[in-house]
């Protein structure tokens, strides 16, 4: 390709957003076959794209003023080897998707067979937006654009309450992050008469931090915290993932939850660490607290479920607030670290929620207790699930389990204790993972309890996401999982230069340690079933479902946040 | 000096309505309303910084370039808010409509048992 690298970064962003128009036209007339095949054509295309652009982007970064308008409050768009990254795995995972979807859903009604896959390119380009905006009010733009989009793709099956509710309780916590984040961008520019993120940046420099700024910082960043499903603004989270399509699924935690971490590190890094508003000691003492408790939480919800897709939501929850961790550490290594944990940890959870998918398919049922067994008569699914929990528990060579290794080690320089919060987390969210996979493929430890307890979502009952399982599985759903899971297994073998550091003694011990820890947890929970479930209860009634409560939660946690770092700046 | 931050505070103040609206709704419509008054607290806020004393419209049609006009930055901001403000509580209306025809409620606590 020979268009400068700067059309690069909007072409990018203006690809998949006229796909989605042109499905969406061309599904009047197409069967759903060719309205699939377009769109996975209009998907190849933007990544494509990204990857041209992320390899020309290199250690550098490419950036582009749209429209030849003065930088200052024009679009800016800036993509380096983290954004334009971030985008090349949304754009591969939409890939990756819309092939699994290719035959998952009833047949659509007769010209709408766009609607599902033309929504998937929306979001595919608020995404993509969102990783490569140089600017506050863009970023602000693209949350919502890729937010209306997955409040769309969540409650897509309206013939079932569960996904409206959690589609409006997503919806209505998201908004008033991506609110809270426009008040905060109003301060800035107010301050400031800038919107470009870097430029803020070079104008706060040498002001001291006031009532204004801890607020703005405050509201910024409470729209990325509750994207990217921080404890106490995670609640949405569980509720959307255990009722969104399963393909939807794979979108939302396998990188958009993820994009809010990387908003959070894009704000704090361009914009306020630089003008020392918020130190970088400030941010790392905050944030390592915040991202400890998100991903202790997360893990011990995980392990408690028996619903198979809010298992998965809440190992998402843990997992981000690893990655948020990570981020806290404020260290080249452990940000580098952290974003190959990021792609590896999309392909393995995108993977596993399509192996659920294959379940609900045949079975109509997502609950880990009810499906006992069941699993035995697909043996390549069944193999693929066993190595996703390995590679979520962290083993080698998966490049989950590298990324995880480069974040301990960089970890290990200043908080060692860390490490001990990664081998935890990665064991038990593998764990669960595990023991869910052998109870349902392998038909593994004693028949368990199927009553359910009475606070807590069984899974058993799920409508299955198609009427009537008359064909057989079409291929592509274990073929897209099995390849998944395939690439993070090869990308972990992969030779790495620099900041990674590839595999170290030590990163292979404590992945080996993480991993026998997962399979231990597992077969003593199969062993003794009772012990194993419900151990910490008072967790679980916190997520009541209500969406008041959430929004209290993420009113208290802003006020907490403020005045934390009201009284440390 | 009162008058300088009464929009600022006023701004605060919806914001903090909006969500005491959706803190204590047991109507799914009522929460969608109380959504896009949340959402009207960053219009306030928008065009409070972009005021100017004595200005004008940022339109320059029939006026000199000299003429004071408020900023017309938060003005293009305030307008992008509003499509996309728009946009979701349309989309939540239409998923609260799906809900009271197929299931007959917009009581959240009557929905469904998303919890745990």
């Amino acid at each position: 390709m020979s268009l400068p690298a700067e059309q690069l970064p909007p072409l990018a962003v203006a690809v998949p957003l006229l796909g989605a128009a042109v499905v969406l036209v061309a599904g009047r007339w197409l069967p759903r076959a060719g309205s699939d095949a377009f769109a996975l054509g209009w998907a190849g295309l933007t990544a494509g794209v990204l990857g041209v652009l992320w390899h020309r982007a290199g250690d550098g970064a490419v950036r582009t003023v749209v429209g030849g308008w003065e930088p200052g409050v024009g679009i800016t768009l800036h993509a380096d080897r983290l954004g334009a990254g971030l985008a090349l795995l949304a754009a591969v995972l939409v890939v990756a998707v819309l092939a699994y979807s290719w035959r998952y859903f009833d047949e659509p009604p007769r010209e709408h067979t766009g609607a599902f896959p033309a929504l998937v390119l929306l979001f595919e380009g608020g995404m993509v937006g969102f990783a490569l905006t140089g600017d506050l009010f863009n970023a602000f733009v693209f949350f919502e654009l890729m937010g209306v989009a997955a409040y769309a793709l969540t409650g897509y099956r309206i013939e079932d309450p569960r996904p409206l509710h959690g589609a409006l309780t997503f919806g209505v916590i998201n908004s008033i992050g991506g609110y809270a984040t426009l008040l905060g961008i109003g301060l800035i520019y107010g301050r400031t008469g800038e919107l470009g993120m870097a430029r803020v940046g070079v104008r706060l420099a040498g002001e001291q931090a006031d009532a204004l700024l801890v607020c703005a910082f405050v509201l910024l960043l409470t729209g990325m915290l509750v994207k990217a499903a921080a404890v106490p603004f995670h609640f949405w989270l569980p509720d959307a993932h255990a009722v969104a399509p399963t393909p939807v699924c794979m979108l939302l935690s396998g990188v958009m939850v993820e994009l809010g971490v990387y908003g959070t590190y894009r704000i704090q890094h361009t914009v306020f660490e630089p003008a020392a508003i918020v130190p970088a000691s400030v941010f790392r003492d905050i944030f390592l607290v915040l991202g400890v408790l998100t991903a202790l939480l997360g893990a011990v919800m995980c392990w408690q479920q028996r619903h198979l897709k809010r298992l998965l939501a809440y190992s998402t929850v843990a997992h981000t607030g690893l990655f948020l961790t990570g981020v806290a550490l404020v260290s080249r290594d452990a940000l580098s670290g952290t974003a190959l944990y990021i792609a590896g940890h999309a392909a393995v959870k995108a993977a596993l929620f399509g192996l659920v998918g294959v379940l609900l398919d045949r079975h109509g049922s997502v609950d880990e207790h009810r499906l006992h067994g069941r699993g035995r008569g697909l043996r390549t699914a069944g193999a693929a699930f066993a190595c996703g929990g390995l590679a979520l528990a962290g083993m080698p060579p998966f490049a989950a389990g590298l990324g995880k290794a480069a974040a301990e080690h960089a970890a290990g320089v200043h908080h060692p204790w860390v490490i001990a919060v990664y081998v935890a987390v990665s064991a038990l969210t593998g764990g669960a993972v595990l023991r869910a996979g052998l109870r349902v493929f392998y038909g593994a430890g004693p028949r368990p309890e199927l009553r359910p307890p009475p606070d807590e979502m069984t899974g058993s009952h799920e409508p299955p996401e198609i009427k009537e399982p008359v064909r057989g599985i079409p291929p592509t759903m274990t073929g897209v999982p099995v390849a998944l899971v395939a690439a993070c297994l090869v990308a972990g073998l992969l030779p790495y230069a620099a900041p990674v550091p590839g595999w170290t003694p030590a990163g292979v011990l404590l992945g080996l340690l993480s991993t026998t820890l997962a399979a231990a947890s597992a077969t003593a929970a199969l062993r003794w079933p009772a012990a194993s479930s419900h151990v910490i209860r008072p967790p679980a009634r916190l997520h009541s479902g209500r969406v008041g409560d959430y929004v209290a939660w993420l009113t208290a946690g802003m006020a907490v946040l403020t005045v934390v770092l009201a009284v440390r700046v | 000096m009162i008058m300088d931050v009464l929009p600022y505070l006023t701004a605060g103040w919806i914001f903090l309505v909006g969500l005491y609206g959706v803190v204590t709704s047991s109507d799914l419509i009522h929460t969608v309303g109380s959504l896009a008054v949340t959402q009207s607290s960053t219009y306030v806020l928008l065009l409070a910084i972009g005021y100017r004393e004595g200005g004008t419209a940022p339109v320059y049609g029939d006026t000199s370039a000299r003429t004071p006009v408020v900023d017309p930055v938060v003005q293009a901001m305030a307008l992008t808010d509003v499509v996309v403000g728009a946009t979701v509580t349309a989309l939540l209306l239409a998923l609260v409509l799906q809900a009271a025809k197929r299931h007959g409620t917009t009581d959240p606590d009557q929905l469904t048992g998303l919890r745990g």
